[in-house]
């Protein structure tokens, strides 16, 4: 074991793989040279031979075996049917041991995720989300080895560098030609875009687009273009329109958020990260949503026109694009309709590759040009570390998303977050996992103050003489624990065993999670 | 010039623990803890053993804390005070339905008698008394000068609806008596004026348009129902940047005559009598209390009467 930049306890090797302590933000230097697939060639002129129904029919002229891993991107979100699919498919078809290598993966998945896991169809999971069922199964021991967190430039990073091999990417596409070239602004289970898979389809062995919308060739926009796309499968349905996109996502209620995220505003406001011209991300969990929504009724107030928007866009978004407050949008997945009708109407909104999203091993990335972001967490300790992905009770809960890479890159970073929730303290000692370190973390907002990190003196000056609450960190964590009624902090209830490592995005291990003591496996109610 | 800046109250019904936990952290200038109207009958009693507990032990941050009680006419209202101001954080009872100098002063007595049992100096506990009815608008002034306690009149334009077997319009016509005559007893008697709620707690335009309008008929602020409507409250009264500056010039054209020893003060050609000297004086501490302008650009004169807490 060797203490990593976090003070976390990091083996040095683990089921046979090496592992790299975390070094610090900005301190691993990699090598070695990107990994690609084998050449291909043009092999036959029969222009239609992509073309194939059904899963079962792709999988076989695809030649998946046992031991290979699958992609998918998470863009349909719950109403994914592709995931779900292809491992009815492979179970079926008597595959085993495959590995599943998700961008994400959502609750309409976990029964079928589990399932194969329990007949022998699925030994891994690399990468994506552990959240649900499928946390609560990683966290009671089910792999034979520890799984790994990665955030979306990580997924990218791991991708491109071979530390993950995809040999066969399932691409769902609401709209396709017959040669592949394909997207996810139209047809009736459009979502908008389909980023995620971008770099699926461009690393891995084989690709399998699948569609329930045979477009004209050439199916424009090209998202994923033929060059990269052996067969063309297609079924039914891809997905639950209802669930794919929502209607209008609806901002929180709650009197506290909408104070965090007014106040959120407020703080880069006046410490000069939203001026004529400034660059911002606008997400659309809870609080990021009401952010957005303030965000823009500053920029029509201060009559500031912000020069670009990186987002899982939304409505409030496109409001402000619409309203000519910000030049331009940048989308890597749309979340409402409103989103969709935006890309496909508005000339300046544009997609945004997950790789130039957050790619460390690029030579540039979108985040690093952001003038403020703001962020959730489940947990936030003294030294502003922030936890994304396990419970304080230590289970898996929780993806990371773009969260350790926009904190990166963006000049502030906003954590926003209550100071409980039901009785539980969000600000601690120590997070139970570390999944951004504190030293990318600027500020924490909660609606009892808001903390700055030391490290920013720069920021405490300009916030003097504001009437926003500055408070140190320390009385915030004595305010939650005294609310609370505990004394110190609960430590989860952890085995030895190691189930889960957290990757910083450069690739190194910023923490590991462990076993759950007397956690239920999911797997033993499967019949 | 002492001036409490009381642009904003949100109430909290006073059997909601949740709610009485955060209300605090919203910023408006008050909070109302109420045990009145949002108090079932069956739950007054529950509700003043929570208040009484709330106001030991939370902090609610800036603002005043103020409690609406029930009607002394009531059998609660004597009971709610019995259990509230031994706790000696209660800076102002609001007094619903206020219909006559004597209720005035039967509160007033009752709140001497429980200072002194409790230690806390007598006069320390504020009245604001909520005028709702024909009858209290009606004598509002009497009202207003029954005890120096009495620091605000406040009005209660639903109650005051039916009272008077109106009906309630967008535009208030029916409320326009009352509003003006409230305004013009508190003013007569030295005392602030603070308006009704905005039921419609989606509607923070209506609610903005409204407060402006309130501010311009000589309010000085204004009830809130949810914790959305405070900034909008607060940007309805503050006075606008070109209230502040005219503030700031008419402040040195007043100094300037001073300095030269000049009886007649003038800011371009217009004269400066005294009530715009005090609209100005008013305008620049309102400003400085709502954080528009910062202690050093105050005028000197202005400056030298701010009361800093813990004076």
């Amino acid at each position: 074991m060797v203490k990593n930049a976090v003070g976390r306890d990091i083996p040095e090797e683990i089921a046979g793989m090496k592992l790299i302590p975390f070094k610090g933000a900005f301190a691993h230097v990699p090598e070695g040279r990107k990994a690609a697939p084998k050449l291909g060639y043009v092999a036959s002129p029969d222009r239609r031979d992509k073309v194939i129904r059904g899963i079962e029919e792709a999988i076989k002229k695809v030649g998946l075996k046992d031991g290979m891993t699958i992609s998918f991107h998470h863009h349909f979100r719950d109403g994914d049917m592709v995931m779900n699919m292809v491992l009815e498919a492979a179970m079926k078809l008597g595959i085993k041991d495959l590995t599943l290598a998700p961008s994400s993966t959502f609750p309409c998945q976990e029964d079928t995720v589990l399932r194969a896991i329990k007949t022998g169809t699925l030994k891994y999971i690399e990468g994506g989300s552990y959240r649900g069922k499928i946390g609560q199964a990683v966290s009671s021991g089910v792999f034979d080895k520890p799984v790994r967190l990665r955030s979306h430039g990580g997924r990218v990073r791991a991708i491109t560098s071979g530390d993950i091999h995809i040999d066969v990417a399932f691409i769902g596409a609401p709209s396709s030609d017959y040669a592949g070239n394909c997207n996810g602004l139209f047809g009736p289970h459009a979502c908008g875009c389909i980023q995620y898979s971008v770099v699926d389809a461009h690393y891995a062995e084989k690709v399998v687009v699948v569609t329930n919308n045979l477009a004209d060739y050439p199916c424009t926009p090209i998202e994923i273009s033929e060059q990269y796309v052996d067969l063309v499968a297609l079924v039914d349905q891809i997905g639950d329109p209802n669930k794919i996109v929502s209607g209008t996502l609806r901002i929180t209620k709650s009197p506290t958020r909408l104070k965090i995220a007014r106040d959120a505003v407020k703080l880069a406001h006046i410490t000069g990260h939203i001026y004529d011209g400034c660059s911002f991300q606008a997400g659309a969990g809870g609080i990021s949503l009401a952010f957005t929504k303030f965000l823009g009724e500053l920029l029509e107030k201060e009559g500031y026109v912000a020069s670009w928007a990186m987002a899982g866009t939304t409505k409030f978004l496109v409001d402000i694009l619409r309203k000519g407050h910000v030049k331009k949008v940048l989308t890597g997945q749309a979340f409402d309709t409103a989103a969709i009708e935006s890309m496909e109407q508005d000339k300046n909104h544009f997609l945004a590759g997950i790789d130039h999203y957050a790619h460390v091993h690029g030579k540039g990335c979108l985040v690093n040009n952001l003038d403020v972001i703001v962020l959730g967490a489940t947990e936030v300790d003294v030294n502003f570390n922030v936890n994304t992905v396990t419970f304080s009770n230590g289970m898996l809960s929780h993806p990371i998303g773009g969260h350790q890479d926009t904190a990166a890159g963006a000049k502030l970073t906003i954590i926003t977050a209550p100071l409980m929730r039901g009785r539980l303290p969000i600000i601690v000692d120590e997070v139970t996992t570390v999944t951004t370190p504190g030293e990318t973390v600027d500020a924490v907002v909660t609606e009892y103050g808001i903390a700055i990190n030391p490290r920013r003196d720069d920021l405490m000056e300009k916030v003097k003489g504001s009437d926003l609450n500055i408070v140190d960190i320390e009385d915030l964590k004595k305010l939650a624990y005294r609310k609370a009624g505990i004394k110190e902090q609960k430590k989860p209830d952890w085995d030895d065993e190691i189930v889960a490592l957290v990757e910083y995005r450069d690739g190194t291990i910023i923490d590991v999670v462990r076993k759950v003591k007397g956690l239920e496996n999911p797997l033993d109610k499967i019949e | 010039m002492a001036y409490k800046l009381r642009r904003s109250r949100i109430y909290v019904p006073g059997n909601r623990p949740r709610m009485l936990s955060t209300c605090g952290l919203f910023g408006g200038d008050a909070i109302t803890i109420d045990l009145e109207d949002s108090v079932a009958p069956d739950q007054k009693l529950a509700a003043r053993w929570l208040v009484a507990e709330a106001l030991k032990e939370l902090d609610f941050g800036k603002s005043e804390i103020t409690v609406r009680i029930n009607s002394l006419s009531t059998p609660w209202g004597m009971k709610d005070l019995e259990a509230i101001i031994p706790t000696k954080r209660v800076e102002v009872i609001y007094l619903p339905k206020a219909e006559s100098a004597e209720d005035i002063k039967q509160l007033d007595s009752v709140l001497e008698k429980l200072e002194k049992e409790n230690d806390i100096p007598v006069g320390q506990t504020k009245i604001i008394p909520i005028l709702e009815s024909a009858k209290g608008i009606w004598f509002a002034y009497d009202i207003a000068t029954a005890s120096d306690r009495v620091v605000a009149l406040s009005f209660g334009g639903e109650d005051y609806t039916r009272d008077i077997g109106g009906e309630r319009t967008p535009e208030g016509t029916e409320l326009l008596w009352a509003r003006s005559q409230l305004v013009a007893a508190a003013k007569a008697a030295g005392k602030q004026a603070l308006d009704t709620v905005h039921s419609d707690v989606s509607d923070l335009e209506g609610l903005y348009k409204n407060a402006v309008m309130m501010k311009k008929m000589g309010f000085d602020g204004k009830a809130a129902i949810h914790p959305n409507q405070i900034p909008v409250i607060h940007e309805a009264f503050n006075p606008t940047q070109e209230e502040i500056d005219y503030a700031l010039r008419v402040m040195e054209a007043i100094e300037k005559a001073k300095a030269s020893g000049s009886g007649v003060i003038a800011l371009g050609r217009k004269m400066i009598d005294k009530p715009v000297a005090e609209k100005a004086e008013r305008v620049l501490m309102i400003a400085y209390l709502a954080g528009m302008i910062k202690e050093d650009e105050l005028p000197e004169s202005i400056r030298k009467s701010i009361v800093k807490e813990g004076e």
